[in-house]
């Protein structure tokens, strides 16, 4: 791991930096470990470092392990190292190397990569010494901050909290509970023989039978639909959520979001970029009502008619993502929900107003949801998160294969 | 019978089939059959499919093999399996009559990886040869299986052959015509939509619909029939749950000729309204006065 000894001073100079650089990355959010600083290190000593594009491609080769994370590595190397390879060039690069990832430029950096680039906290000069030792302490300190966070309402949370939360967020597993599926695999410890194998088997012998294999049911998880409220009411939460979205739907087939405010806007395939950044930005352009009014019900009645049967077949578990004050209070809402109560699996209402313990259901949009879900829980903070993905995974109330 | 030459000669081909198709169908089904690609037919229920396929299998006078999927399908109900059962019984007879020695076992190997083994499904016969020239696929309501088994038709799809391990690689000497329908329960991935024509099967105007109630349900009266499309079309322009499809609409006026109605009353509409909408909401919306407002309007 030792840096070529031909100009000390400048070897470690070199080491030191190419170390910022992957703790600059780490903050960006990519997946990296220490060990991956000194995959870097040795790399950029195998090169020549004096010829910058060597050491653009030797880092990227131990740095970057997902396509989606091209982008950032790119604008995070041109920044750091005072873009070496000279923009297009750069581009130009990615673009051979992948052309059908290649995405539309952003036109600003990153914010993740912006964040990480400048805290936000007031700082003097800008000497890499320092921004280490931050980088570190701020390690150390994560884990009790992070205990606070859990319970903090996203509502009451500083930018830098929020970003905390996001990252933790980003590595919330949720899945609903597998349930078994009509196909079978190979089990040793299965309740049902699997005669086509054994027979297989038994042609080594040829006619002495071979011992008996066995075989179980698949199991795997249903799919999941989310309908998220992004109306002006849901404030913060939304912005979170939809990270929270992210996350569940980033490399997960059979999920579906959608989002509405006054109108329905299906969000899936926007989501499905890896860059929350990015994703976020595209759903934002996408649904032009964002932080306006709620019109619950005719947003139900959309889903129920347009997508309720491309979206619920196999028996989905919907998330209904929404604080229940409707604009225009409608009596068809109750109708519309118990439709949709009836056409999937598990409705699961999410609702950050049920964090007030004197929460009691007054408005008439609550009143008229209320008995027509499975369940009503409160969506505020990290711990309801994550309790979320506890209940999902256990077994539901109503029959596994109801309705 | 050859394949058509034109779009207008699919359309008599269809039609042949008493089936009404519009222009956007018949020239689907032609690019499908003249550039031998599959084709991918969605809709909502009852409008008609699964009804192109037999059509088009019964007039070409090729042979209709249907695959009907379900969740949980698999490449030994869809493609082949063999008979084990029979295989194993097959080597204890031999054992019985005492064929012994290293050039026995060898025969017995070979023969009970004989055809006479293999169950043969779908798929498989799909890509034998038939003397009436390629048959037709038909990959019923795609929708309802799974994505592995959808990975494992674009695999036989894209190359039309498959290889048994124990007999060797079966390869169709021409393409199948091949038709997947989907209700759209589900999207089919993107992957096996690349390799197909796409065509969606809307609900059909109101002279389509008439005719296609002419062809297939002569027995009812033509005064009868306009009334019942008439009374079809605006209820579709209603808002429903689920709107009655073609094959619906056979039914109900099948059911009228049953009750030996000549006329629609709003009595009649009431009581048989249950043929047409299977949604008790809808129904609950239908009967009484927007029946009667229905029928009253010119």
């Amino acid at each position: 791991m030792t840096p070529p000894s031909a100009a000390p001073a400048v070897a470690s100079k070199l080491a030191e930096n190419v170390v910022h650089f992957t703790r600059l990355l780490r903050a960006a959010g990519l997946r990296l470990g220490p060990a991956s600083a000194l995959d870097a290190l040795a790399a950029a000593a195998a090169v020549d470092v004096l010829r910058r594009g060597e050491l653009y491609w030797a880092l990227h080769v131990v740095l970057v392990k997902r396509p989606e994370d091209f982008d950032l590595f790119d604008q995070a190397f041109r920044l750091f190292w005072r873009d070496p390879l000279g923009a297009a060039a750069a581009t130009a690069a990615l673009a051979q190397l992948l052309p059908s990832l290649r995405l539309p430029r952003p036109a600003r950096l990153s914010r993740r990569l912006a964040e990480a680039w400048h805290p936000p906290r007031p700082r003097g000069g800008t000497a890499p010494g320092e921004r280490t030792d931050r980088a570190a302490a701020g390690a150390a300190l994560s884990f009790s901050a992070d205990e606070v966070l859990r319970t903090r309402d996203f509502e009451q949370m500083s930018a830098e909290e929020l970003a905390r939360a996001r990252r933790i967020v980003a590595r919330l597993a949720v899945a609903p509970r597998p349930v078994a599926t009509r196909r079978f695999a190979p089990d040793p410890h299965g309740e049902r023989i699997d005669l086509a194998r054994t027979a297989r088997d038994s042609r080594k012998t040829l006619g002495d039978l071979a011992p008996l294999r066995f075989r179980s049911r698949l199991r795997r998880p249903p799919p999941l639909v989310v309908l998220c409220d992004v109306s002006g009411s849901m404030g913060r939460y939304s912005e979170m959520l939809l990270h929270f979205l992210h996350a569940l739907i980033a490399g997960r087939e059979r999920v579906h979001a959608f989002l509405f405010a006054t109108r329905l806007t299906p969000v899936t395939r926007l989501l499905r970029r890896r860059d929350p950044d990015e994703a976020l930005a595209r759903c934002g352009r996408q649904v032009i009502d964002w932080a306006g009014g709620t019109r619950l019900r005719a947003c139900l009645r959309e889903f129920n008619r347009a997508w309720s049967r491309r979206v619920l077949g196999h028996g989905a578990v919907v998330l209904l993502v929404t604080d229940g004050l409707d604009r225009d209070p409608d009596p068809g809402l109750a109708a519309e929900a118990d439709r949709l109560h009836r056409s999937c699996r598990r409705l699961v209402w999410l609702n950050p107003l049920l964090r007030w313990s004197g929460f009691s259901p007054r408005a008439q949009g609550v009143r008229a949801l209320l008995p027509h879900v499975d369940e009503h829980r409160p969506v505020h903070n990290l711990d309801s998160l994550e309790a979320l993905g506890r209940a999902l995974a256990a077994p539901g109330h109503r029959p596994p294969h109801g309705r | 019978m050859d394949l058509p030459r034109s779009v207008e000669d699919t359309g008599r081909l269809l039609a042949a089939g008493r089936y009404v198709a519009d222009e956007s169908l018949s020239t689907a089904v032609f690019l499908a059959l003249r550039l031998g690609r599959p084709l991918l037919l969605e809709g909502e229920a009852g409008v008609g499919k699964t009804e192109v396929a037999k059509v088009l299998a019964e007039t070409l006078g090729r042979r209709l093999i249907r695959l009907q999927c379900y969740e949980g399908l698999d490449a030994a109900t869809a493609l082949y399996e063999w008979n084990y059962p029979r295989q194993m019984l097959e080597i204890r007879l031999a054992e019985l009559g005492g064929e012994a020695g290293a050039e026995g076992r060898a025969r017995l190997a070979r023969d009970i990886f004989d055809e006479r083994f293999l169950l043969k499904r779908p798929l498989l016969l799909a890509l034998e040869p038939d003397a009436a020239g390629p048959p037709v696929l038909l990959v019923d309501e795609l929708d309802r299986t799974d994505e592995p088994f959808e990975a494992f038709l674009l695999e036989v799809l894209s190359d039309f052959q498959v290889t048994i391990p124990e007999i060797g690689t079966v390869r169709a000497p021409a393409p199948p015509i091949v038709m997947l329908t989907s209700n759209r329960t589900r999207e089919i991935h993107d992957a096996l939509k690349r390799r197909c024509l796409y065509h969606w099967i809307g609900y059909p105007d109101a002279a389509r619909e008439l005719e296609i109630l002419r062809l297939r349900a002569p027995a009812v009266a033509a005064a009868l029939a306009e009334q019942v499309v008439r009374f079809v079309q605006r209820l579709r322009a209603a808002d429903l749950f689920k709107l009655p499809g073609v094959a619906e609409t056979l039914d109900w006026a099948n059911a009228l000729l049953a009750l030996d109605r000549v006329a629609l009353d709003a009595a009649t509409v009431d009581a048989t309204l249950g043929v047409l909408l299977k949604y008790q909401d809808d129904i609950d919306k239908t009967a009484g006065a927007p029946v009667v407002a229905m029928l009253a309007a010119p």
